[in-house]
């Protein structure tokens, strides 16, 4: 592994590696949540407002479908959170961006909570449609085993008490446990389940009516604003967390 | 470079055998396992023939695991463990030899006594040769995954519980393709789909996981 620095010329660069100072994140992240609140909120409230009053019914499966509204979106931000914890990983072992392992840190519970909604929203469209709470379907059992890797990588935060040890450990595991994305993303198309294969990202288009699709794609940006705030605020969180243990440390040992 | 993998693999086994925690253990505790399971059960031979492989491939996933964190944390405490980082010998493959040293006393004799212990739990007789066919393949995933979870956990006082639930979930898809060559062979169906894709996931885990470990040994150290 090389510890050079990576190249800082043009300007996305500069811009990945000016934030690897914790006290200009802290600032910028501070200047940018109010914003990006505001635009969560406004987003999801015209989502749920599209999915619940205006979106038709399904012509099968009645008003249960508008559950879709949440689960789906819980769905991607499960794998999407996941696949940025393993860019993040990435960050802590390649690049060893200073904040990567914060944000890994702080990602992790936040994408277990999706994972887990996801499987409850799931269970609960399960029941009145397939007629079951659950199954041992090949995408459910993946996305929780996916719910058991992020338990996996929380309890290995927790268990390592240094931090920057504790990150490379997460990191390494992070990578290793990213091979179960591909298998959710693709078990609908391998295994023949109870679950629908995809219809919104799929080679042709999508196949659901734009009247549900239009309040799905809003309730998808939403959740996805709304994770980048859970994320900012948990990322200022640890980085004044770690701050005091310094401070702590320094005051213990007798520094001034 | 072979020359310190036989060696370390000589030094892991004498290990075993001297702390009793050799090849006859493994046996033995596979025997009491596949034993107590018609009393959990209940001796209904079509019930136990239908559960067997599973029992079976629980009974190698446990035996894996039990060993595992201690694979690499004994080496830890007398200090091996720095000596094995500043060896001219890649770490990689130091830290392959170990895991397969631990394979060859927990998976191997597992394969190897699969077909004895299939007859206790019923087992069709077409089975009984794809059952040990697929541990012998599969039982190496098991070992090479948990490496991961001893590599990451090397340094932790009860590291051990930890361990299973970083190993487990990642162990899923054997399971599900080890049981499924037995399941299929029991049916008189061709068991070649699933028997392919355990070795694919044994070749990847043989590969993969020896280079995390030793990335992990690295980096998570002091």
């Amino acid at each position: 592994m090389n510890e050079q620095p990576a190249p800082r010329s043009d300007g996305l660069a500069a811009a990945f590696w000016s934030l690897a100072n914790p006290g200009r994140f802290m600032q910028y992240s501070a200047a940018m949540l109010p914003w990006l609140a505001a635009i969560t909120a406004a987003l999801m409230a015209y989502g749920l407002y599209k999915g619940i009053f205006v979106a038709p019914a399904d012509y099968q499966q009645g008003e249960s479908m508008r559950i879709m509204y949440i689960h789906v979106p819980a769905a991607w931000m499960a794998m999407g959170v996941y696949s940025m914890m393993t860019l993040s990983a990435l960050g802590t072992l390649v690049w060893r961006h200073p904040l990567a392992d914060v944000s890994q840190k702080a990602a992790a519970p936040i994408g277990a909570t999706f994972t887990a909604l996801c499987l409850m929203t799931g269970s609960l469209w399960g029941k009145p449609t397939w007629g079951t709470w659950w199954e041992w379907d090949a995408r459910m059992t993946s996305v929780l085993v996916l719910l058991l890797i992020y338990f996996g990588i929380i309890a290995l935060w927790r268990a390592i008490d240094e931090p920057l040890r504790a990150a490379r450990a997460v990191a390494i595991m992070t990578l290793v446990g990213a091979v179960n994305l591909p298998i959710i993303k693709f078990s609908v198309d391998w295994w023949n389940t109870l679950h629908q294969p995809a219809s919104v990202f799929r080679r042709g288009g999508p196949t659901i009516h734009p009247a549900m699709l239009e309040p799905l794609l809003v309730m998808g940006l939403a959740f996805a604003l709304l994770f980048g705030c859970l994320q900012i605020v948990r990322m200022q969180a640890e980085i004044i967390n770690r701050r005091a243990d310094r401070l702590a440390l320094r005051q213990a040992t007798g520094e001034a | 470079m072979i020359r310190v993998l036989v060696a370390i693999l000589v030094r892991e086994l004498r290990l075993a055998a001297r702390i009793g925690a050799g090849v006859e253990l493994g046996i033995m505790f596979f025997l009491i396992l596949i034993s107590v399971m018609p009393f959990a059960l209940g001796p209904d031979q079509k019930l136990l023939s239908r559960l067997a492989p599973a029992i079976l491939w629980i009974a190698a996933l446990l035996a894996t695991l039990l060993g595992l964190d201690r694979l690499l944390q004994a080496d830890e405490e007398d200090g091996v463990i720095d000596e094995m980082l500043l060896s001219a010998c890649p770490l990689e493959v130091i830290v392959f030899a170990k895991a397969l040293a631990h394979w060859l006393v927990t998976g191997l004799p597992l394969a190897l006594l699969a077909p004895l212990l299939g007859v206790m739990l019923a087992i069709a007789p077409a089975a009984m040769l794809p059952l040990a066919l697929a541990l012998l393949i599969g039982t190496p995933a098991l070992t090479f995954i948990g490496l991961i979870g001893a590599a990451l956990t090397v340094t932790l006082r009860r590291g051990g519980l930890l361990l299973s639930v970083l190993v487990m979930p990642l162990t899923v898809p054997t399971l599900i393709f080890g049981v499924a060559v037995v399941r299929e062979a029991a049916e008189g169906r061709s068991f070649a789909t699933p028997l392919s894709l355990l070795t694919g996931i044994s070749l990847i885990a043989l590969v993969v996981s020896p280079i995390a470990a030793a990335a992990a040994l690295r980096l998570t150290r002091g």
